[in-house]
């Protein structure tokens, strides 16, 4: 397939070239040459995006009709989104900052306006539901938030109260201005952690004096004068927050779990309140060892006051509802719910409904609703929730619920759970959409050849086994023959069948079990590893979720590192992934062994790690399975193999003397090379290191193992060669100055062979500081910085050259090159800041590399090496116009068509994976973040490609034209040779 | 070089191969001790030390003393005695089983504050035993600094740096190293060249203001594309194969 394509490259590069010379200007013709963009028809047919909010916080439908559509979602992320209930399809996003700055402290919903406290409480925002504008923002007071209800005047909503840490305000739901703001009294000693309206005249601010006593404080809506001011002994109480609700006509309720009591306290109550001790036992419940119990309580609407029925859940899998009788201080059970994970209340017009989640069996839950003022069933209300094998367990419940056309209850009801998914389920229990929130934090991901079909693997299949006898191996060679072309007449009856079928009909939708590599390995599968610990199997061409692994007690903060063990080139040995946990505070590592394309978990025997790891790295020595050996050091520098088989570790053994590992530990500034010994033990062979005072290490990073490089050097201007200086084991340090002073702040860049421990090169890059982003591949390092000076964004980049002789050109070693190699830089300015950045990757490397660089903006800028040359030229002359080197220009243009996602804009890129395809030309690319994009660029264009509008048409009949012309005037001049003979 | 330590050794001292590294320009130069060492140095000096064993045990002892001097001008040399009978034999015996030979120098600092100038630590270096043998004890020793001044790594290399397998016969070419010692500072990276960039457009702004000579339309294609006509095609050819 490749010399056809070379040949194209050659006559477009000299056409370019024939070009150039004629012309003046040879920037404008070297931009001009790699310019590239999408036409409109292509938008769609390579690439693909997938958008995400993140791990739901707050859930809440928009009306109580059957017809209603939108649900919002506020989320961890700091999203506030709004979904389409029937497809789950995002209708809006708003995306706020990253961190504390932006975070969701809570989400009210009421009518069309979404009010939300961003920000622990630094603003307050009403959101149009409809159409998901802005209607106003306020800033509030400082303060940390606490809570926020609606306040209702008349039956009607007009107020939000938001309490902070030590005031009140009160604010118009119409336009965001502040009706009134009062200062809590003593708020250093009291906590106050609640604020109720029940539609009267005044608004509740509840605090406490953790074992002390509780403050109810009145104030007037009107002026924010201070009506009445309560103080009740209280000595269990520590949080109101945690275990107290109002119910019924104002009744705070509050559950002990020291005594096992039930505590209520009327909070209007004029004279001088008191609790009142219900004990659990009276009402014959009794609460799970260690569990705090929690109770649920439901305000249908702010203007009223809430439900006398609540739920108090007594065990992980217990809960009951009881009811407030109209006393104020007798309660009623009215039903327990044992089994049930999750309860949840819903309100339709005059009707509140309770939904329970019960365990129904292994692979589905159960959710039924019940009449809340009598705690029966409801008929056919009966809903599945199916649990995956390999999925997470049930969250949160969210109910929709709206009265249809006989007046029954109906609903819909959302599930959230541990894996971050959102499951939308309709009666009777049919999974409308699933979101897999999951993958708005993905961590690390690999790209792995699909499988090759039946019939391919056969044949692949007859050429790695041993050899049998002359007579079996022909008859082998003729049933695969056979096979062969059954699979082709298949193939042609499914082309001729499907023909005649209409376009729109044809599906070619892709389930696990059709998996399989196409011609040009261009569909390949994406294992993705997110942070909540749920593995992805994604398919590259649709971008559709084959499989997911959800693994359980992975720690919040744990590291990953995703391993190719075993690619799908060894049939019949299955493709093998392992992904390394580790604890970060303990370090303890834990690996997971699966098929990367069906997410099976491999049952292979995995080693002990009693110790911390403190390095892994992948050997190109494999075992008898075709399993590439990992290596585990662990804090005592032993190391560990997997797969440890006899064979392995025989081969270690005799490998031992040149294997070479490095540690790096950043709080200390240390860099330690190690070599391995023959009993697995480690000797440290050299040490490197930089003194924290000074600087700190950022960043280290080595070249990507599978990359190729095709060219040994450059050939120059004057015919001669620079050669490259491919040290495979070179490694990119980037450090930080420790002091931040604009005029004394520094960035390092430290090269560092990894097996000698030799610095190549150090260069310190003066008035500059991080967020430092690099890419280190063939001999190149491209780092981008911040200027302190200048302020202002700017790249380097470092070449490393040999010179214009190879000390040793068959082979490299890093044991035996003396000489250092000449250094090369050159910087320039970028008009932008830049969050992630990454080279492209193609088969051999014979492709230009380009630069793919996420910025902050979502865009994915596709930037030519060529820009990044520290051999431009200051002053052009002859060579370096021959070399094709573009003079140099110190600003670092950014041209909208180098956008490969053009609108599709990838929110909080976080990293770009790059992975070669079956096609030279062309590299796989994904962009992760909050938002997933694939697609595909092709550096230097489509050289190997016939375009779609290729003219066959045209060119075979200019063909055959030729054919027949050649004939013709072959039989005319041999008569006219016969004629003239005769003459 | 190998004249350098033949010289030396017909003197029968030791020899001290000084080095200094500033400015890079400075070589090897053979130096007797009887010349004795610059008064003026007013550095101070760190031991060199070196580990070889056959059991790839670190047992690090006395090469020879480092003499550096901080300042602007960082300067370092360095005074080495032989290797005794023993030391060679066993230095034959590591490169026979593919051993290391290891150097280590303690982390010091080249600010002239005499209280923070040493600290906690060495750092390491190795080279193939058998490289340092059959180089005949030919090595280059790099010591780096930090922009504080602080000496961060070391490296050591054989010249020339293969294990050929060669025997050393020769006794006398154990005896004694030849070393060329050098001391790097991190080079400043560049910034953007943004000065010289003007320059230069104001020069091609200026040819560009000039009124250009009117040409007749086949005297522009006679001296200019008829010859690249032909040289271009003459590239395409070369570029088919300088590429391939």
């Amino acid at each position: 397939m490749y010399p056809p394509s070379l040949v194209v490259t050659f006559t477009k590069k000299s056409s370019v070239k024939m070009a150039k010379l004629t012309s003046l200007f040879v920037i404008s013709l070297s931009f001009f040459c790699i310019s590239e963009a999408v036409f409109e028809d292509q938008v769609g047919k390579f690439d693909w995006r997938q958008q995400y909010v993140g791990k739901t916080l707050f859930a809440h439908f928009e009306s109580n009709t059957q017809s209603s559509k939108k649900m919002f979602v506020a989320t961890d992320k700091n999203i506030f989104a709004s979904f389409n209930s029937r497809t789950g399809d995002l209708l809006w996003r708003h995306v706020d900052k990253t961190g504390p700055e932006g975070s969701i402290d809570i989400l009210l919903l009421h009518g069309q306006d979404a009010l939300m406290v961003v920000g622990d409480g630094r603003l307050l925002r009403s959101w149009d539901t409809n159409i998901g504008g802005l209607n106003w923002e306020a800033v509030l007071d400082t303060g940390s938030f606490q809570a926020a209800c609606f306040v209702a005047i008349q039956d009607t909503v007009k107020l939000v109260a938001v309490l902070k840490k030590a005031a009140l305000s009160l604010h118009y739901l119409s336009n965001g201005h502040q009706k009134w703001v009062e200062n809590l009294p003593d708020s250093d000693a009291v906590q106050y952690q609640a604020v109720y309206s029940g539609g009267e005249e005044e608004v509740y601010v509840l605090g406490v004096v953790p074992n002390s006593h509780l403050t109810i404080i009145a104030y007037s809506l009107e002026d924010g004068e201070i009506i009445k001011q309560r103080s009740v002994e209280a000595s269990w109480l520590s949080s109101v927050e945690s275990s107290c609700v109002v119910v019924g006509q104002g009744v705070l309720m509050c559950v002990d779990p020291a005594t096992l009591a039930l505590y209520t306290l009327p909070i209007q109550a004029e004279e001088t309140p008191e609790f009142s001790q219900i004990l659990l036992q009276s009402l014959d419940l009794e609460v799970s060892p260690g569990f705090q119990p929690v109770l649920v309580s439901s305000q249908p609407h702010p203007a009223r006051s809430p439900l006398s029925e609540f739920f108090l859940q007594l065990g992980p899998d217990h809960h009951v509802l009881l009811q407030l009788n109209a006393d104020g201080y007798t309660i009623a059970p009215l039903r327990d719910f044992q089994p049930a994970f999750l309860v949840s209340f819903a309100t339709t017009g005059k009707k509140t409904v309770a939904a329970v989640m019960t365990p129904k069996n292994e692979t589905a839950c159960a959710i039924n609703l019940f009449s809340v003022d009598s705690g029966r069933r409801l008929l056919d209300t009966t809903v599945l929730f199916p649990l995956e094998l390999n999925g997470g367990k049930p969250h949160a419940l969210y109910v929709h619920a709206f009265l249809k056309k006989d007046d029954s209850v109906g609903y819909r009801v959302l599930v959230q759970t541990q894996d971050h998914a959102l499951t939308f389920i309709q009666q009777p229990g049919r999974v409308v959409w699933t979101r897999e929130e999951a993958l708005a934090d993905v961590v690390t991901m690999e790209m792995v050849d699909l499988p090759l079909t039946g019939t391919q693997a056969e044949l692949e299949g007859e050429f790695g086994k041993k050899a049998d006898g002359l007579f079996p191996m022909v008859l082998k060679r003729l049933s695969s023959q056979v096979t062969l072309l059954q699979a082709w007449l298949a193939h042609l009856w499914k082309l001729f069948y499907e023909a005649r079928k209409p376009r729109g009909q044809v599906k070619n939708e892709v389930t696990i079990e059709t998996l399989s590599r196409d011609e040009f390995n261009l569909q390949k599968m994406m294992v993705m590893v997110t942070a909540s610990g749920k593995l992805f199997g994604i398919d590259s061409k649709s971008g559709s979720i084959l499989w997911k692994h959800y693994l359980e007690n992975v720690q919040p903060n744990a590291a990953f590192k995703l391993i190719v063990q075993r690619t799908t080139a060894h049939f019949p040995h299955p493709p093998q992934c392992t992904l390394l946990i580790k604890d970060k505070d303990t370090g303890l590592a834990t690996l997971h062994v699966f098929n990367p394309i069906f997410g099976r978990k491999s049952h292979i025997a995995l080693p002990a790690l009693p110790r911390p790891i403190l390095q892994s790295l992948l050997l190109p020595v494999i075992d008898q399975d075709y399993a590439k050996v990992l290596l585990l050091v662990d804090d005592q520098y032993k190391v560990t193999a997997f797969p440890s088989t006899k064979n392995v570790l025989q081969q270690l053994q005799e490998m031992a003397s040149s294997i070479f590992f490095y540690l790096i530990r950043s709080d200390q500034g240390n860099l330690s090379g190690f070599r391995l010994r023959k009993d697995l033990s480690t000797e440290r062979i050299w040490e490197v290191v930089l003194p924290t005072e000074v600087q700190k290490i950022v960043a280290v990073k080595g070249k990507r193992p599978n990359e190729h490089v095709h060219s040994q050097g450059r050939v120059m201007g004057d015919r001669s060669v620079l050669y490259k200086y491919l040290n495979p084991n070179l490694l990119a340090v980037v450090t930080e100055s420790t002091d931040t002073h604009p005029e004394r702040a520094f960035v390092g860049v430290f090269l560092v062979d990894g097996v000698t421990g030799r610095i190549i090169h150090e260069a310190v890059q003066r008035k500059a500081r991080g967020p430092v982003h690099f890419v280190h591949s063939e001999n190149w390092v491209v780092y981008e910085y911040w200027n302190t000076k200048s302020r202002r964004n700017e790249f380097s980049v470092l070449e490393l050259f040999e010179g214009t002789e190879l000390y040793n050109s068959t082979v490299f070693s890093s044991l035996d090159r003396p000489h250092l190699p000449q250094v090369l830089q050159q910087t320039y300015i970028f008009p932008s800041p830049i969050t992630t950045m990454e080279a492209t990757l193609t088969e051999k490397g014979i492709t230009s590399r380009h630069l793919l660089v996420g910025l902050p903006s979502g865009a994915i800028l596709s930037l030519p090496k060529m820009f990044l040359d520290p051999r431009r030229p200051e002053v052009v002359t002859e060579h370096s116009r021959e070399e094709n080197l573009i003079p140099y220009a110190p600003e670092m243009p950014i041209r909208t068509e180098w956008f490969i996602n053009y609108n599709q804009t990838v929110a909080r890129v976080k990293g770009i994976y790059t992975a070669p395809s079956g096609l030279e030309s062309t590299c796989l690319v994904v962009a992760y973040g909050l938002d997933i994009y694939q697609t595909r660029v092709y550096p230097s264009k489509q050289f190997d490609v016939l375009k779609d509008d290729y003219d066959y048409v045209l060119i075979s009949s200019v063909l055959f034209a030729l054919f027949f012309a050649t004939m013709i005037s072959k039989r005319l001049a041999q008569v006219k040779l016969l004629n003239r003979a005769w003459r | 070089m190998a004249s350098v330590p033949r010289l030396c050794l017909l003197l029968s001292i030791i020899p001290t191969i000084l080095i200094l590294c500033a400015d890079f320009a400075c070589c090897n130069t053979g130096r007797k001790t009887g010349d004795g060492l610059d008064t003026d140095f007013s550095g101070f000096s760190v031991p060199l030390e070196h580990s070889f064993e056959v059991d790839d045990v670190s047992r690090f002892r006395m090469r020879g003393a480092l003499q550096l001097r901080g300042g602007r001008e960082t300067s370092v040399s360095l005074s080495q005695s032989q290797l005794s009978e023993e030391d060679r034999n066993t230095l034959k015996e590591v490169a026979a089983v593919d051993g290391l030979y290891k150097i280590r120098v303690p982390r010091v600092s080249l600010t002239d504050r005499q209280t923070e100038r040493q600290m906690d630590g060495y750092l390491t270096a190795f080279v193939r035993a058998c490289s340092l043998v059959e180089s005949h004890l030919s090595d280059v020793i790099t010591l780096h600094t930090d922009v504080s001044g602080y000496l961060i790594g070391v490296s050591i290399v054989t010249i020339p740096g293969a294990c050929r397998g060669t025997e050393v016969e020769d006794e006398v070419d154990l005896e004694a190293f030849n070393t060329t010692l050098t001391i790097i500072p991190p080079t400043n990276a560049p910034q953007p060249e943004t000065a010289l960039f003007i320059e230069r457009m104001d020069i091609e702004h200026e040819k560009r203001g000039k009124p250009q000579e009117q040409k007749s339309f086949f005297a522009k294609y006679a001296t200019s594309e008829d010859r690249h006509f032909g040289d271009a095609t003459a590239r395409v050819l070369i570029q088919f194969r300088g590429a391939y």
